[in-house]
Formats: structure tokens, sequence, C-alpha cells
């Protein structure tokens, strides 16, 4: 196996973005899944969101794990910095890069192994910490790089491939993620693109630490009959809860809207999510709410999609820890050498 | 050898932690630094917080070794339960000194010493009022004992006693009443001073008393680094410590109140790397410190900053294994875990500071390393040097000193290049150039732990993998020059035999070199700081009939890595080993050399 440089083509009258970049700008190398994975779409978003948003791509920074899911960040975005680094690690390796330098936008891709089972813990302590970034857990319930073992995210009663039924509870990523503080809660499915791109757009806007669950099926190990991760489940019971907009600062919100069922939620780049409510006694903005109506959905099997809870309020790291506008490695090396007087003062106390 | 005398004595005072006595021995060791003589501290600590038994040892050295003595003269025993370990350790001809409020059934066990009983906590329950200040206060009371029977200046004593009272300037009165409590009732009850004593000198000026964690993370300061992080670890804990402490005085920009640095407590030891390499190759100077066990568990992302070439910066202040071991007793046991951590063919850069001076400028000197070598560099200190105050000449910075950031490819050189290929040994030096995230377009590159060719891309192909990894070899050895370099002491004589040592064995073999010396026996000493290993530490080894390597672990990981990576012949290399957990005293050195020699006359 190799990778494989996407042959670029360009059309006449091609649209562009405000950057005067086109679509394909945003790619990357070409895909080595299988024909037909969830995640090649998740790609696609991920590229789509970017370039409506017109980002520079040399502004974004896209790390990974290992898995399926964690080679895809070679298949968008060429001009991005991109880190493959440690099975289940890319939460700290992400945190450590956007310390330095919190005017980029960084973008982890994992998968439900990564970050359920090996990187259970550094998932959730990112999400402790608030890191201002996008994560895409590209959840298929099993493990495709290795052939076909359950993952954590495997619903009980989930056949495998080869026959054996999974009778261990699943981790829900977005259950797990609000009791621990999440600030941006999403679930989305790779068959469902225009879902997807708008919550992708809206969690980039997001200040802190935006999880993105999608159901992305496995077409190799776990897209047959008896799979609660299969396409043909997921479009069953696939349900959408709530819909958010991504509105930049320079638009103003003008679609019409009924009381009760759609809400703007301004954030921190001056822009605002709107979100439109499909149930309309969920409350988006109500981290309890927002937990037992996930609750409900797993005893009804019912894939609640959408996003599922948000709060802006909450400092991101970078304030947290009081972080200069200047990257950490553009410090003049005058202004961190506290030089020879303070270094005589200092040492008083060991005289 | 030496016996005690006059500015060369080893008092040793046996506590319970928890009851405040580290105030008052760090008291005790100050007064007689203030006095400008030459003292050595060792805490031997308990992994505990309150409740076992802990011993500070002060060794008065006239003479200005830096290392511990090995026998013990003058005993504070305020400890019952180790009273009778206590008394057994003493020299022939010592003394001890016990709170004589509860009676002693061991008193005589030892017609060879001399027992002293002064009742301390009878004293101190009459004159203060609260439990709590009555069991500090007993603390002061065997210092101003102590000082009667060692000559020491109440002047200085009470100084020292106003500048740790700042701010709570009542307590001065009532602690200098116990040390009057303590010193009158030994001035009166027994013959003040004894024959070993202190006599002030002048030896101490422009020295400082400082541990080796403190000193290194101040030399992370003015080197520089703006990202540390770490999971808490004894004995490493109080190099961050010192770092943040340091930080936050010095590094808050004044004009926007932001920290011109990060630090992030990690959930784990495999996050603190993670986080430290993800800073590191998003361009921050950064570094991790941590124990062996923490370096166990960091292994798999050491092999990752290796293959993908991202600057590491790890201090490990080793202390004793394996698995939890002694969390609190020294030992030189993750030589060869650093040497060649993680799995696959991976080598990395290991310094090896001997002492809080070393700590201060190694610890800088590990950033420049990484950041040139784009390469894991390992900060390899231990509890012994990391814990305890050592008297090393002040410390100072140079000030021409500029980061060696190493090669780090710009916006404007971005621009000029045809094309950035991240492991492209473009000079010819073995050391590629690489890009920060955010720079320019040119510059973006995909790091990857799996196999990957010279341009960066992903291979399974074998010649283009080799074409890498024999890069990654050349480039590990030429790092070797770039090491701080042996330091050798010959002898007067040309020697037949010489000796090796890293780190904290250093003062102890210092001295036992120059003892030996004395002694008729002419050895050669080589202090190695740096792995790779240069060319004179072959030299050194072919240049004598026997080298004695001395290190504090059980398997010979120095000798076993000099056999290994230099072409000296093994049969040249004789071990000699310490690893009880306390730190490395002179004789132990001294009689393992004398009697491997006495051994060969014999043969």
């Amino acid at each position: 196996m190799t990778s494989f440089v996407k042959p670029k083509i360009r059309r006449l009258n091609e649209p562009t973005n405000g950057l005067g970049k086109t679509r394909a700008d945003y790619d990357g190398a070409m895909s080595t899944l299988c024909a037909g994975c969830g995640h090649d779409s998740v790609t696609a978003a991920l590229a789509r969101a970017f370039y409506e948003l017109s980002t520079d791509p040399k502004d974004v920074v896209k790390v990974s794990g290992i898995g399926c899911s964690s080679k895809t960040t070679t298949y968008f975005l060429k001009d991005a910095h991109g880190a493959n680094t440690v099975h289940g690690r890319m939460p700290s390796f992400a945190t450590g890069a956007a310390a330095v330098n919190k005017n980029l936008t960084y973008v982890g891709v994992s998968g439900d192994g990564d970050s359920l089972s090996i990187g259970l813990g550094q998932m959730a302590h990112a999400i402790r910490r608030n890191v201002d970034m996008i994560y895409m857990l590209e959840n298929n319930g099993v493990y495709g790089l290795t052939k076909g073992q359950f993952s954590a995210s495997s619903d009980i009663g989930s056949k495998a491939k080869k026959g054996a039924t999974n009778m261990l509870p699943p981790i829900d990523p977005a259950i797990m993620a609000l009791s621990i503080g999440a600030t941006f809660v999403a679930r989305s499915f790779s068959g469902d693109k225009q879902q997807l791109v708008s919550l992708i757009k809206a969690g980039i806007a997001h200040r802190g630490f935006a999880l993105i669950d999608v159901i992305s099926p496995c077409v190799s190990f776990n897209d047959h009959k008896g799979s609660t991760k299969s396409y043909a489940h997921t479009y069953q019971y696939y349900h959408k809860a709530v819909h958010a907009d991504y509105v930049p600062p320079s638009e103003e919100i003008t679609a019409s809207y009924d009381e009760g069922e759609a809400m703007p939620v301004e954030l921190h780049d001056g822009g605002s999510i709107l979100l439109r409510k499909l149930d309309k006694d969920y409350d988006p903005t109500n981290r309890a709410s927002a937990m037992e109506k996930l609750m409900q959905s797993q005893q009804t099997q019912e894939i609640l999609t959408g996003l599922l809870y948000i709060d802006e309020s909450r400092p991101a790291m970078a304030e947290h820890k009081k972080l200069p506008e200047t990257p950490l490695h553009s410090i003049p090396y005058s202004k961190l050498n506290p030089g020879a007087d303070a270094l005589r003062k200092l040492q008083d106390e060991f005289r | 050898m030496n016996g005690p005398g006059i500015n060369d004595f080893t008092l040793r005072i046996a506590t319970v932690n928890g009851t405040g006595s580290a105030s008052a021995n760090g008291l005790l060791m100050k007064a007689i630094f203030r006095m400008g003589v030459p003292v050595v501290g060792k805490n031997i600590f308990p992994s505990n917080i309150q409740g076992l038994p802990t011993w500070y040892e002060i060794r008065v050295t006239g003479d200005g070794y830096a290392g511990r003595d090995g026998e013990t003269h003058f005993v504070i025993a305020m400890n019952p339960e180790t009273y009778a370990d206590d008394l057994a350790e003493l020299a022939p001809g010592g003394v001890l000194l016990y709170d004589s409020t509860w009676p002693r059934p061991q008193l005589l066990s030892r017609p060879d010493v001399t027992v002293l009983g002064a009742p301390l906590s009878a004293m101190c329950n009459e004159a203060f009022k609260a439990a709590r200040s009555r069991i500090l206060m007993k603390n002061m009371a065997y210092v101003g004992a102590a000082a009667a029977l060692l000559n020491l200046d109440l002047g200085v004593i009470e100084q020292l006693v106003t500048e740790m009272f700042a701010g709570k300037e009542k307590l001065i009165p009532l602690n200098m009443q116990a040390v009057a409590l303590g010193h009158d009732y030994a001035k009166q009850n027994f013959k003040c001073p004894l024959d070993f004593r202190v006599t002030p000198l002048d030896k101490t000026k422009g020295k400082v008393m400082i541990d080796g964690n403190t000193a290194a993370g101040i030399g992370a300061v003015f080197g520089g680094a703006t990202f540390g992080a770490w999971y808490p670890i004894t004995p490493s804990t109080s190099l961050m410590d010192a770092f943040q402490k340091y930080c936050e005085e010095l590094r808050v920009d004044p004009e926007t109140g932001q920290n011109n640095f990060c630090i992030l407590q990690a959930e784990d030891e495999l996050a603190a790397a993670g986080l430290t390499i993800g800073a590191a190759w998003a361009g921050a100077r950064g570094f991790t410190p941590t124990s062996g066990p923490g370096v166990s568990l960091m292994s798999e992302f050491i092999g990752f900053a290796y293959y993908t070439e991202v600057p590491l910066v790890i201090c490990d202040i080793q202390r004793v294994g394996p698995s939890t071991g002694m969390p609190t007793r020294t030992q030189q046991c993750d030589i060869q875990l650093c040497a060649y951590a993680s799995h696959g063919d991976t080598r990395h850069l290991v310094l090896f500071p001997a002492h809080p001076g070393e700590c201060f400028e190694f610890s800088a000197k590990a950033l420049d390393l990484a950041e040139r070598f784009q390469t894991p560099v390992f900060f390899l200190s231990d509890i012994d040097i990391g814990m305890n105050d050592w008297m090393v000449d002040e410390l100072t910075w140079p000030e021409d000193y500029v980061p060696d950031r190493g090669k780090v490819l710009n916006a404007e050189q971005l621009e000029e290049v045809d094309a950035f290929y991240r492991y492209l040994d473009v000079d010819g030096d073995t050391i590629p150039y690489r890009t920060l995230p955010g720079t320019h377009p040119k510059g973006a590159y995909f790091l990857r732990g799996s196999g990957h060719t010279k341009l960066g891309r992903y291979t399974e192909k074998g010649p283009e993998y080799k074409e890498v990894v024999d890069r990654l070899y050349e480039k590990w050895k030429r790092a070797a020059a770039f090491m701080p370099e042996p330091v050798v002491k010959k002898s007067d004589r040309p020697a037949r035999y010489g000796m090796i040592a890293i780190g904290s064995s250093d003062a102890a073999v210092t001295e036992a070199r120059d003892r030996l010396e004395a002694a008729g026996v002419p050895v050669d000493y080589m202090r190695v700081r740096g792995f790779p290993f240069s060319d004179d530490v072959t030299a050194f080894i072919d240049a004598h009939e026997e080298v004695f390597v001395v290190e504090q672990n059980r398997d010979a990981q120095l000798m076993n890595l000099l056999i290994t990576e230099t072409s000296a012949p093994k049969e040249k290399l004789v071990p000699v080993l310490h690893y009880s957990g306390e730190p490395l005293n002179f004789r132990f050195v001294y009689e393992a050399v004398e009697t491997a020699l006495k051994v060969r006359k014999i043969a």
C-alpha cells in the first residue's frame, strides 16, 4: 500500500469561496479505504465545511490516532500540517499543539476503537480541558484494520460478521462527554452530508471542544444483517432531534421560525448557531435535559442526531491558561529570559 | 582514613516524618553553611506523609567534598522506634543525643560511644502550651542542643530563624526560646563543645545551597522553555514546581497579564509525553519531568518522537526500581532504559548531570540538543541530586546565550524553496529541516509514525524505509560531538587503573580517588556527561589496564552500555555497584577498589 496523489482537475467556471479557492483545493491524497466506507463521506464533509467557511488550509492542524478513521487526515486539506500520532493518544498531542498557537483551527479525527477503548482516558481529559478543537469520532462499532473485532461502542446484541454476539454494554461517547462537562456534543451519520457539514461548521466556530460522534458504517466488517451500525440499521433508526446552522459573523439570521422551535446561540467569533428543534420539548442548552433525552434514546434504540448540547459560556483551555496571542514558539527570547539580575535575586533564598 | 575532627564529621538526625523536623534540619545545615563551612545534606525519607522514620544527614566537610562520608559521628535520636538502629549506626567514639524525657532500655548496649540525654520534650511541654507547637518546638530545642555541642553561632541561627518566619514575626522569639532551652541545657550538663565541631571558615562565599530539581526548573526558564507537561511522581514533582513558580514570578507578561508559558498537569505519563511532543511539533520548547515508572509509560511516544523526529526533553529523576520500588530512595537504574527506550531500533541522547549546577546548565542544554537534533533527549538525574540541597557555585547565565532552535524554515524561506520535504537531508548533516503549523502552505507535511520515505510519504518498501532509519542512526552518532565532554581528573603519577562514573556518583568517586592517591594508589577518573559516548571514553579505557565502573544499580547498566557502545575491550571493565537506595559514599568506593586491587596482588 502506498499513498496516491489525487489528480487535480480544474473545471471551467468552477465556484470559488471567499479566498478564491475551489472545493478541490481542500482535498488531500487519494483515500485508500474500502469502497463505500462511511469515513470517506466524513472526509468529504470536512473538506466541504472548510471550503464553505473559507478557511485558509494552512491555518488548520489535523491530528489523528491509529485506525481506519485516523488514516483519513491525509485525505483532506493537503496544505495543512497533519499528524498521525499514537493509538489512542491523539488528544494529548492535539492539546499540546493547540496550547502553542491559539490562532489555528485544530481538527482531530478518531474512531470508536481509538477513542472509546485505548484512548478513553485521553479523550475524556481533552473534553475536561475544553481544548479548542473539533473532534470527529468516526463510529462504526468495529475494529476494521484488524478485521472485525467488536469495539466499545458495539450495542448489546449486535452481531459480528462471523456470527458472535456482543454482550457488553456500549460506551456512548455523547453521554460520556455530557457527563464530564463537554461544551459541544453532536451526533450525525456519514450518510447525511448536509447535516454533517453544518455540524462541522458549528463545531469549528464553537469556543472549546466540539465532539461530533458520526455513525460511519464499515462496509467490510460491520454492514451485515444483525449489526446495529450498518447503513440499513442506521437509516431505519436515525432520528433528527436538533438541526444546527452556523451563521457567520457577517450574516444576519434571516430564516423565520416559530417560537419554541428554533433558537439562536451566540458564538464568541461573533457568529451564531441557529438551532432548529424537531422535538419541541428538547432544550439543547440544558445538560440534564440532553442527558435524559440521550438515555431515553438508548432505551428505544433510536439514533438521536443533531447538535445535542451546546454551552458557549465555559472558557476554552487557551483562556483558562491565559495563553498569549503570540504563538509560544515566536515569543522573542529577550521576553523569555528573566536576565542576570533576576537570577541573582532569586538565589537569595539559597544562601 | 579520616575520623571525626574540626569541620570534619557527619551528623545524623533521626525523626518521625510529618513532625516539622525538616525545617529544623535545614536550619542546622544552613547555619554551618553560613559559618563558611562546606556541608553535604542528605534527606533519607519514607514514601509516606506522616508517622514513619526519616533521617537527615549533614556532613560537615572543611575539605569541600560533596559526597557522603559513609560513617556517622553524631546522632540526634529523636525517634524511639529507630533508636536501636541509630545507636548501632554510630562509629566508635561517636556521640548520641537523645530525648531523655522517656527511658531508653538500650542505653548501655554501646560502651564505645557517648550517650547524652536531654529532656527536650519535658522542657518544651513545660514552656509551650499548644500541642502542635510543643512538637515543633522540640525540633528547635535539639537545634539549640546541637548548636552548643557543635559550636554553632547562635547569632547565625537567630538570623536564619528571623528569615524563616518573615511575615510571622511573633513566632521568632518563641522559636529562639526553644533553641535556648536546648542550648542552655547542653551547656549546663555536657562538656561543650565536643572534640569534633564547627569552626568558622571562608569557604562558602559565592556558593548557594540548592537542590537539583529546583536548579533544573530554573534552567528551563532561562533556557527559554515555554511548555511543560507532567504527571505528578516522586521524585520529579519539585522540578515542575520550580518551573511553575519561576514562570509565574518572571514570565507573566506585565502588559497583557498573559502567560508566556503553558504548564499542563497531565492525566498520566502517556499524556504528559503526548502533550510535550504535540507542543514541540507545533514549535514550542517543551519538556516533561518524570521518573522511571513514567519513562516506562512514555515509551511508545518516545519511539514516535524518535522516528518522526520531534524534539522532546524528558527529565528522568531516577528512583529505586523495579516496579514501584522504593520511590524516595536513590539509584541510577534507568540508564539502559533511557538509552534505548521504546520498541524497534531506537537510541536516544542522554545527559548525566552530577550536581545542581549542572542540572541548571543541562536542562537548557537538553532543550538545545532536542531542537538541534530533532529527537528525544533524556536529562538523567536522580533523587540524590534532585531532592537534596547541594553546595554549588552561584548559578550564572551566559549573557550571550541564544537558544538553538535548530533547523526550522520560516515563511520567507519556504517561499524561496521549490518544494519542501520533511525528511530530506538537504545539507548532508543528517538533520532535515522542519516547519511549524500555520507557517506556509508549502511547508505543510504529514507527520506519521508509520513507515515513511525521505520525502515524508507513507511506505512499506524496504530500501525507502532503510534510507530513513540509517540516517537516524548517523544523526544519533553525530550528536556525540555535541554532548558535554567528559571531565577527567588525572593522577599526578602514571596510573594503571582508571575509574568511570556518571551523575550523582561523582562526588563520592572524586573523594575516593583523592584518598586512594594519598594512600599510594594512583587512579585516573573520567566522569562521563553524555550519551552517545565520545571517542575520549574509548581512549580512556584503552589507556588503562583496568577501569572500575562505579554506578548505583545492580546490573552494571553503565558498564554494559560502555561494552556495547564503545570499542573498548570488555575484559578491562570492572563493576563497582551500589544499590541500597542510599546515596553513594566515598568509603564504599574506596574499599571496593582497594579490595579489588588487593585481590589482584594476591593472585
